[in-house]
């Protein structure tokens, strides 16, 4: 039973950085439309900034944080503005290649900087772990940072989306930019301000996911990258509390798939689980329908 | 001097040329309607002024300055709003948000305030269903919100396209009915309809548009008199 509800927790705890990355894909695909796909790759950036800072040039961890949230804005706001916005009028395949070669382009820079000899990332986590039930059940520092950190942040962006004016400004954008825009809303910033967003929560994911699991490489975005693309849809891309419940259900399907059936099958079993839910419900969990306007 | 002047104007979809060459004005505190066919360029005319397509040759002028190039989202904040074809509310914003994203471009406070008010007054239906989605409104309620979210920007001149489209004729004659009172409280109407007769009745000029250019303009009530214009437009 104690086995049960840690791999629970640790489910959770690894939904939650799912989550997180599954937000900026959500959040993009809401208001500009298109699947950014180097998404993934902003957390590896991202991971290396604070390896670079924190256990290299032996910065604290917190101005390691700082850092790469500031490096990982900046890098998004400039990937959209070089990247995307001249793709703006052009179809999907085109912005989708784009940006599977944006995902190539970032994993080579850190090829070059880094090699490819993965880096062991030191924890960024300083506070003891937490023992319930007389020691029976063991919760690390780095599972009760990750979960509070994502509950933080989906409260504080709901906040922000639901009553700051530049929020209310992306909601109008991702229902109808033209209609944004006769508003007088600029709409190329409300997509940077959404990159900007999305890339900084990468930045926080990033930082989770390697105090969990301390191995860096040039390929470290990849997968996780992928499969919060895949909690976005599960939860129905465009959908911010879908993203949420998406990214958690993720983590603890492949969590429980690895303790009970298989640990080789587990990203197996997770996609068998997301081609199922888009056979009953093609639009997600939360996802609407989208209606054609006339 | 016009405070909306249009000069050869020329619109391209690609290369297919929608608008050719086309002038016209509209002076401060008039209605205007401009008329015609489904596919003349209404639409298209109203899209180029506010900047959601850019002109390809001509000028337009709005209030003494060179708007041709300006970004669109920078229009609304000079005075000039667009109630758009089809309404294009924000479905799932609620119907005060909506009105909140009419007035985005305004910082005080206190004036938004008013404005809010004011809207309330003149449509008592949206006070009602503040705190309802606006996708949840019927189609004249819906028209109703967009002409009211135009009004919290405090327009000096509205442009309007097709707002009696897909009403029933109850809601036709009460929008109308509102053109009229915003355009008595000081405020001037640029009005695209293919409801010529409705249009014709309010307005106190009119362009007549058939594909892309302007074959007639004039008084309005001279038009409703013009033999072709009965023909074509009021189906007499």
């Amino acid at each position: 039973m104690m086995g049960f509800i840690s791999y629970l927790v640790n489910g959770i705890s690894l939904g939650s950085v799912y989550a997180l990355i599954a937000l900026g894909y959500t959040m993009v695909y809401g208001i500009a439309k298109m699947l950014n796909f180097a998404h993934g790759d902003v957390i590896m950036i991202g991971s290396y900034v604070v390896f670079s800072t924190v256990s290299t040039m032996g910065l604290p961890p917190a101005a390691g944080i700082l850092i790469s949230v500031a490096v990982c804005t900046v890098l998004g706001v400039v990937i959209e503005r070089i990247a995307y916005r001249p793709l703006r009028q052009a179809s999907k395949l085109v912005v989708l290649i784009t940006a599977i070669g944006v995902s190539y382009f970032l994993q080579n820079v850190a090829l070059l900087i880094y090699g490819a000899n993965t880096k062991s990332f030191t924890s960024v986590v300083t506070i003891p772990p937490l023992s319930l039930a007389g020691g029976a059940l063991i919760i690390s520092g780095e599972t009760i940072v990750t979960i509070l950190a994502c509950i933080v942040i989906m409260i504080v962006l709901t906040l922000f989306i639901r009553h700051s004016k530049p929020g209310r400004a992306m909601l109008a954008v991702s229902e109808d930019g033209g209609a944004a825009q006769l508003m007088g809303v600029n709409v190329d910033g409300t997509i940077a301000l959404t990159f900007a967003i999305g890339s900084a929560l990468a930045a926080v994911a990033g930082v989770l996911l390697c105090s969990s699991y301390p191995s860096l490489t040039p390929y470290t975005g990849a997968m996780p990258g992928i499969k919060a693309f895949v909690a976005a849809v599960f939860g129905g891309i465009g959908s911010i509390p879908g993203a949420f419940i998406g990214g958690i259900l993720l983590g603890i399907i492949e969590i429980l798939g690895k303790a009970y059936i298989s640990s080789q099958l587990a990203d197996a079993i997770v996609f068998a689980v997301l081609i199922v839910v888009l056979l009953v419900k093609p639009t997600g969990i939360l996802g609407r329908q989208i209606q054609e306007k006339v | 001097m016009a405070m909306l002047e249009v000069k050869d104007l020329e619109v391209y979809y690609g290369v297919i040329k929608a608008i050719k060459g086309i002038s016209f004005e509209v002076n401060e505190g008039e209605v205007i309607a401009l008329i015609g066919a489904n596919g003349a360029g209404k639409t298209t005319i109203l899209h180029t002024i506010t900047g959601l397509i850019s002109a390809k040759a001509g000028s337009i002028q709005f209030d003494g300055k060179n708007i041709t190039k300006t970004p669109g989202y920078k229009i609304v904040g000079m005075g000039m709003a667009h109630v758009p074809e089809g309404r294009r509310v924000f479905a799932e914003l609620s119907v005060y948000d909506n009105l909140l994203m009419g007035a985005y471009t305004r910082k005080d406070k206190k004036e938004i305030q008013d404005s809010l008010e004011m809207v309330y007054t003149r449509f008592p239906r949206l006070k009602e269903r503040k705190g309802q989605m606006a996708g949840t409104l019927s189609g004249g309620e819906q028209q109703m919100l967009a002409m009211g979210r135009a009004l919290m920007s405090h327009p000096k001149i509205i442009l309007m396209d097709e707002p009696s489209m897909g009403l029933s004729p109850i809601y036709v004659n009460e929008i109308f009915d509102i053109i009229k009172e915003i355009n008595a409280s000081g405020t001037t109407v640029l009005l695209v309809e293919q409801n010529a007769k409705k249009a014709l009745s309010i307005a106190n000029r009119a362009y007549v548009l058939e594909t892309g250019n302007i074959v007639l303009d004039g008084d309005a009530t001279e038009l409703m008199n013009d033999d072709s214009v009965k023909k074509a437009y009021l189906g007499e």
